[in-house]
């Protein structure tokens, strides 16, 4: 057995806010090997950011390393000068950071901050630097190195910015390369891209790879070994097979099943109550013991010890006398359609957003940005409606056109048989209650002066529902109650509340106008995998019990999966498939559809389908490529794909817009898809 | 003291704004302590010790700026004598009738600063002297000749028979007395406030204030305040025998001038903004809200404004003030009414051209804010668009506001010693920094140099300056979210 | 890019034509042409007949704003306030009260201004970000701390304590320098050399405050972590990365400042008795001289809007990131 390449021994990390102390790393135990790749998971707040940055000694200016030791290679890290250690940052252990928008200079062209490493480490010469540089952004699949030496990295998209980051983190041939969500910030394609291109650089070069994530997806499809943290301590470690197929601790095991992937769309979600407590010292018993399912009352009282090796063990001294999981309970409707009809509630027909692009002495329109180009789908009474696409094809301006936060260019909707579209002035003010909106970020989304009653009553003394002011406060501890929180939250404010329950103040506050159509703009993006679970569980009730009807924009696939009837897919401004959401996820017939789902890193590995790999990145809405938008990134596209853009065609119980759907019989079915050969045409 | 109910009550315009604002503030205090989330931020400022050092040396000058912002008449010498005529129906007139007041206005300050205003010496003294700091002919000194000496103040030192050790002694004596008397005042008057807030835990909130609570930095505060109460002390026994200060060319009082030039700086720093909020607030988040043609007019009004040079601006505005009181000079009753409209008017023309980087900054965050997605929700309501700007907007722009108010302060103080001394500031028969540095810029080319005037102003200035300065910081570092700590994952 | 400035240059006629109307309208509200021709001449002994002859010389005998007497757009054009105006877009400033003309007056005192004011700039500029740099190297420790307190008891002091206090010391306790005075050529030197070491003493506290802070904030971006993280020294990240980003709202600010140096320093000038454009623009506000003044105006308008577009212009040659449209 060979020595490991990096140990961390009881590491601690205090961080200094205001006076106090947090102990936001409270003793951290793991080794990682030569080769290996090493996960650490964890939700938001559970330090596994700020053990990777103690790692290499960069903790912000308000943190420090408390206690414990780093080994790299037998040598004590911590013990090592400020300047012997900036030696081996970016040349022995380099790392990698979660938003490629800000973690690259803005103003230093690509090459000169590839070339610094470079210069600084391996001692090259600027020329040869240069050369080196087009040889990592090759390795790093970045077509026409040479050209983007001298660019700024405004010049590049997102998922080519990471490209360039891990670049410069190969330049000094690193052995351990330290991850910190490296894909969280980028597209669901992209992602896949750069997990791909992670994998294949430490196959390639024999590194070892720190991969801090929260995604039990990423971690199963890229990790060896897994280490679990919860505030602050590593609760559970083990082989990624065995950590993942055979959780041990209570609160890997809660995480799994609130995945919706694996739950399934008709059962409730397993959900974790609570919040991770805050770390300012005197936690007494185990974390976890407030959320934990199995509670014990020694739980409580005594701090759990590590049971087991470095390399596998947990922290919970009943983990292997747990029963199975309390089973929870099903959702009231088997599929939630009880509820559902058929006529359509909302009915958009060819509905187009521009926004214009001038430029010229006389600011004139030269073009416009083809957020939203022509899209029809119609949100049947008490169904739900998803909107699935990459950042970008313009589902969120869709959706905002439907609760009218924008103006068409063209097209109409109507809603309940009526106009809805043309409504202007008092017209459209009256009926504003039938329509409302839940956004995405839980932080900005609540007007953080306003009391959660004020917030609640803003758009019912708006619209006029309830008599009078009393009337409104009762129907605000309805409310509450409806989307579970205490009445004591009327009087608080925002900021008193954890992400999740802002987000069920923001639910509460579109019901409150009794809408029956609510927009649900990426609800549960801004949220952990436990809290998620929460959200969904109540959307799937407040539909069962209210009839409310969901036009889901998400581009979370599992969660479209749970949640919705029918499923729309959009790229670039127009809806490319669109059916039943059972169908259409299961058995996907546009090859964006298909892409987009084999992009997805499943927990359950015999989920995952063959991947078919997605090159490049959206086009960009105001100068979208001639004839079918996705024939640049299409593995199918031929001659007609390139010219024209491809008419509806029904297949397979659903509208698809694509040139290979072909008829066959009388009836258009799927094409056999195969891939493209080179040169073919 | 003087009698209150002879006295005729005359506040001046500026009077009035500023005691109004004083008022306005008070209440925004007591609001601001009744809503937890509001309160909180400004406890941050109490973590501070600069900032309630800078705070209590801010509140002191406030109230002798206040106290000189108390206007009067009073009753002229004759009148009691005219009233006190024939018996008890004259008594009954008294009031109505016969009293005549003065024509000069005085205030507060004047009356509890009695009778420094009126020890007029002939001309300058240096501080502390007993004797003028030129030579003239005695009269009678030596026969035959005309003798030249320094001749003896008439107030300074004058109670002094002889000018040598009994002149040290004196002063020690008075400086210790003062300071001790200054002292024990202050600490009295605590342990009463400490009383009057509840008996029930009055020591141990006395303690509190004078050693801390181990929470805030409020008991800095209490130290200040003692600290300043000592000086104060030590030079109120000062001034009873003395010029502390000198004396300047007319023989007035420097330390007279310097606790009148406190109002004028008051003054120009915080009525200024009573002109800058509306106007920049208002056109700030409409630009900034509404966009579109309002945005380009409200964005050409203020290039247009800021692209006038704005000394220029001011001087062309004060000039033709200037000129409106010397066509119009009925319409000012005393001096100090024609003073004080120019003062008003100054403030008036500071804030137009002043409120423009207020605009900018709130448009630029209205721009952001309008974006947020609670304003989104709020319009899908379809709330109306003024309510949205006085309920969401406005109250989150709200700390970009005060901490303008406070920075603009020190940057108005000094603007006025400026504006002053070129000429285009306060009127020259009003007493502020600038006249006085004005004034005295003239005698450091005297030989011997007179510089107590100037030294004086620069000590007391700077005390103010700084204080406002101090402050702006401790209160930005807790109302500005993007001064607070960052990069924590 | 060319466009962009050709908008921008448009742009500013209706700002002039604002700014005209301003200072016109400030004039005017109390002083008639009558008032000017009475100050000139002379309060008390005016005959009718010498105020109108001082009136048509000076172009002050038409209406001011609206000319009943003429017919169609002369209504508008024969009046003071458009013949006026129109002279000044062409850079033809006219008279002063004095009979000197203010454009040859304005050439010959420009270079006095520039003297003072383009070495105070430049110096300060460098002082102000290598004392900035120095208390951001050495953030969160005493250096900075009691840099900070300095800075900002440097700028609590009134600037004209500055000026008083450096010709006490300097020029009279030392006697290095003459107290006030210009002369022409090399000479020059002895007279500037106070001014401009006061002129950017004054400014220190202030600015040097101001580039910390914005420095401080890109010291906290998470580029700069990634710098650090490839093992640059700190001295590196704060020279090629920190000091990069943060000198471009520095440079943009100062950049708009450049122009505005024509206008010379009101303060120093009078002071130093230096014959430059700020001496001249407060000896026209205490006599009174409306066309210089307004002459003044006219011309800080126009350099403020030369600055804007150099602003702009100077962000596209910063910042990558930004393209003129």
């Amino acid at each position: 057995m060979s020595t490991p390449l990096l140990e961390v021994r009881d590491l601690a990390v205090d961080l200094h806010l205001g006076g106090r102390a947090l102990r936001v790393v409270a003793g951290v135990d793991f080794e990682i090997r030569r080769g290996e790749t090493f996960a650490l998971l964890g939700e938001s707040g559970c330090g596994k950011s700020m053990t990777a940055l103690a790692l290499m000694r960069l903790l912000p200016d308000v943190g420090a390393v408390a206690g414990g030791a780093v080994r790299l290679d037998g040598e004590d890290l911590m013990a090592r000068p400020e300047a012997l250690m900036r030696e081996l940052r970016g040349r022995r252990m380099a790392m990698i950071f979660q938003e490629p928008m800000l973690s690259l200079n803005p103003v230093m062209t690509i090459g000169a901050q590839i070339g610094e490493v470079l210069t600084g480490h391996l001692g090259l010469s600027a020329k040869a630097a240069a050369a080196r540089t087009v040889e990592l952004l090759t390795a790093v699949g970045i077509a026409d190195p040479l050209r983007r030496l001298d660019e700024y990295p405004f010049q590049l998209s997102g998922g080519m910015k990471q490209r360039v980051m891990i670049a410069m983190a190969l330049a000094g041939e690193p052995e351990l390369l330290i991850a910190d969500e490296p894909t969280t910030a980028l597209d669901v394609t992209i992602q896949a891209q750069v997990l791909d291109l992670l994998k294949r650089l430490q196959a390639e070069r024999g590194m070892s790879l720190l991969l801090i994530t929260h995604d039990l997806g990423v971690v199963a499809n890229m990790a060896h070994h897994v280490a679990v943290m919860y505030a602050g301590q590593v609760v559970e470690s083990g082989s990624c097979e065995q950590v993942l197929q055979r959780p041990r601790h209570p609160y890997t095991r809660l995480l799994l099943t609130a995945l919706p992937e694996v739950t399934g769309p008709n059962q409730r979600l397993a959900t974790i109550p609570g919040q991770v407590p805050p770390l300012d010292g005197g936690v007494a018993g185990c974390r976890f013991a407030p959320r934990c399912a199995w509670v014990r009352d020694d739980c409580r009282s005594l701090a759990p010890g590590w049971d087991g090796t470095l390399r596998q063990g947990v922290r919970c001294p009943h983990a292997d006398g747990l029963a199975a999981l309390p089973e929870a309970p099903r959702g009231a409707g088997a599929s939630g359609q009880a509820a559902g009809s058929d006529v359509p509630l909302l009915r958009a027909v060819d509905v187009s957003v521009h926004f214009p692009i001038r430029a010229g002495l006389l600011r004139h329109e030269v073009g416009a940005v083809k957020a939203v180009d022509g899209v029809s789908l119609s949100i049947p009474a008490g169904r739900t409606l998803a909107l699935v696409g990459e950042s970008g094809c313009g589902k969120t301006t869709l959706g905002k056109a439907i609760v009218r936060l924008n103006t068409l260019t063209g097209g109409e909707i109507s809603f309940a048989g009526g106009d809805w579209s043309g409504l202007r002035g008092e017209a459209l003010r009256s009926r504003r209650n039938q329509v409302q909106i839940v956004f995405q970020d839980p932080y900005a989304s609540l007007d953080p002066r306003m009391r959660v009653a004020d917030i609640l009553t803003e758009g019912m003394a708006a619209l006029g529902v309830g008599r009078n002011a009393s009337d409104r406060l009762a129907r605000v501890d309805r409310l509450l109650d409806q989307v579970g929180l205490p009445a004591a939250a009327r009087w608080r404010f925002p900021h008193e509340f954890s992400g999740g329950q802002r987000q069920r103040i923001a639910i509460a506050r579109a019901l409150a106008v009794e809408p029956r159509l609510i927009v649900c703009d990426e609800p549960t993006s801004a949220l952990d995998v436990s809290v998620q679970a929460q959200i969904l569980n109540l959307l799937k009730d407040l539909q069962d019990e209210l009839g409310v009807a969901y036009l889901l924009i998400s581009h979370n696939l599992s969660v479209v999966e749970y949640l919705a009837h029918e499923v729309a897919v959009m790229y670039l401004g127009r809806i490319v498939e669109q059916g039943e959401a059972k169908r259409v996820l299961k058995r996907p017939q546009h090859p964006y559809t298909q892409a987009l789902l084999s992009a997805i890193p499943r927990v359950d590995a015999t989920r995952q389908t063959q991947r078919v790999v997605l090159g490049g990145e959206l086009p960009s809405p105001a100068n979208p490529p001639e004839g079918c938008h996705f024939n640049p990134r299409c593995a199918f596209a031929d001659r007609v794909c390139r010219e024209a853009y491809p008419p509806p065609v029904q297949a397979d119980e659903r509208e698809v817009r694509c040139h290979h759907v072909v008829q066959a019989g009388g009836a258009y079915v799927a094409a056999p898809l195969r891939p493209r050969l080179p040169g073919e045409l | 003291m003087i009698d209150l109910t002879t006295i005729e009550p005359a506040l001046l315009w500026t009077d009035v704004l500023l005691i109004g604002l004083v008022l306005a503030l008070v209440g925004l205090v007591w609001h601001i302590r009744r809503h937890a989330h509001l309160a909180a931020p400004w406890r941050k400022v109490a973590l501070s010790r600069a900032g309630m050092v800078s705070a209590s040396v801010l509140a002191v000058f406030a109230g002798i700026g206040l106290l000189d912002s108390l206007h009067y008449r009073p009753a002229l010498p004759d009148a009691p004598a005219l009233a006190a005529g024939p018996g008890a129906a004259g008594k009954a007139l008294r009031h109505s009738v016969e009293l005549r007041h003065s024509v000069e206005l005085r205030s507060a300050l004047d009356a509890l600063l009695d009778p420094l205003p009126t020890q007029v010496e002939t001309t300058y003294s240096a501080p502390m002297a007993t004797r003028a700091f030129n030579k003239t002919a005695l009269e009678g000194a030596a026969p035959g000749g005309t003798a030249r000496d320094y001749p003896r103040l008439k107030f300074g030192g004058a109670h002094l028979a002889d000018e040598g050790a009994a002149k040290v002694r004196d002063i020690g004596e008075r400086v210790v007395r003062g300071a001790l008397s200054g002292l024990a005042c202050a600490v009295g008057a605590l342990a009463l406030l400490a009383l009057l807030c509840g008996p029930r835990a009055a020591i141990g909130r006395f303690r509190g204030w004078l050693f801390g609570n181990g929470e805030d930095a409020t008991h800095w505060a209490a130290w200040t305040l003692l600290g300043i109460a000592t000086l104060a002390g030590a030079l109120a026994w000062l001034a009873g025998g003395y010029h502390v200060f000198g004396t300047d060319k007319v023989g007035q009082d420097v330390l007279y001038q310097i606790l009148k030039s406190i109002r004028t700086a008051l003054v120009i720093g915080t009525l200024t903004t009573l002109v800058t909020l509306p106007i920049g607030v208002v056109l700030g988040i409409a630009a900034g809200y509404f966009r579109g043609w309002i945005d380009d007019v409200i964005q050409y009004l203020y290039t247009t404004l800021n692209s006038i040079p704005g000394v220029l601006l001011i001087a062309a505005s004060v000039l033709m003030t200037q000129v409106y009181m010397d066509t119009h000079p009925e319409s000012f009753e005393t001096v100090t009414a024609r003073a004080d409209f120019r003062l008003l008017f100054l403030c008036l023309i500071l804030g137009i051209t002043s409120w423009t980087g207020l605009a900018r900054l709130l448009r630029g965050e209205t721009l952001k804010l309008r974006e947020l997605e609670y304003v989104q929700a709020a319009q899908a309501f379809g709330v109306s668009s003024w309510s949205i700007l006085g309920r969401h907007i406005l109250p989150n722009v709200m700390h970009i506001v005060l901490i303008a108010m406070v920075m603009d302060f020190s940057g108005l103080v000094l603007a006025e010693a400026v504006l002053s001394y070129v000429g285009v500031g306060v009127d020259p028969s009003m007493i502020s920094f600038g006249t006085m540095i004005n004034s005295a810029r003239l005698e450091m080319a005297r030989e011997p140099m007179v510089w107590w005037a100037l030294a004086a102003a620069f000590v007391f200035m700077f005390a103010l300056v700084l204080a406002a300065n101090l402050f702006a910081d401790a209160v930005r570092d807790a109302l500005d979210p993007r001064t607070r700590v960052r990069g924590v994952a | 890019m060319i466009a962009y400035i050709v908008r921008r240059l448009l742009y500013a006629i209706p700002i002039l034509i604002g700014v005209n109307l301003i200072t016109f309208a400030l004039f005017f509200v109390v002083n008639t042409p009558d008032d000017m021709a009475r100050m000139a001449l002379g309060m008390k002994r005016v005959t009718p007949e010498a105020i109108e002859r001082w009136k048509a010389e000076r172009g002050y005998d038409k209406p001011l704003v609206w000319n009943a007497a003429e017919g169609g757009s002369r209504k508008v054009t024969e009046t003071i306030f458009v013949e006026k105006s129109a002279a000044m877009f062409a850079f033809d400033f006219g008279q002063a009260d004095d009979g000197r003309d203010i454009a040859s007056e304005i050439r010959t005192r420009a270079g006095p201004s520039l003297a003072i004011a383009v070495p105070v700039f430049v110096v300060g500029l460098v002082t102000m970000i290598s004392v900035a740099l120095l208390m951001v190297f050495f953030r969160a420790t005493y250096v900075d701390t009691s840099g900070v307190v300095l800075c900002v008891a440097l700028m609590s002091i009134s600037a004209l304590f500055y000026i008083i206090g450096g010709q006490y010391l300097v020029a009279k306790v030392w006697r290095l320098v003459p107290i006030s005075g210009y002369a022409g050529g090399l000479d020059a030197l002895r007279f500037l050399l106070l001014p401009v070491v006061i002129g950017v003493v004054s400014g220190i506290g202030a600015g040097a405050r101001w580039y910390r802070t914005l420095f401080l904030e890109e010291i906290n971006r998470e580029y700069v972590r990634t710098a650090r993280a490839k093992g640059l020294s700190e001295l590196r990240v704060l020279f090629r990365h920190v000091l990069r980003n943060g000198l471009i709202p520095i440079l943009t600010a100062s950049v708009a400042a450049i122009p505005l140096l024509f206008m010379g320093s009101l303060l120093t000038e009078s002071f130093f008795g230096i014959p430059g454009l700020g001496s001249y623009t407060i000896d026209a506000i205490n006599h009174q001289d409306f066309a210089v003044v307004r002459s003044m105006v006219f011309l800080g308008s126009v350099l403020y809007i030369v600055g804007l577009v150099l602003t702009d212009i100077s962000y596209t040659w910063a910042d990558p990131r930004v393209r003129l449209e």
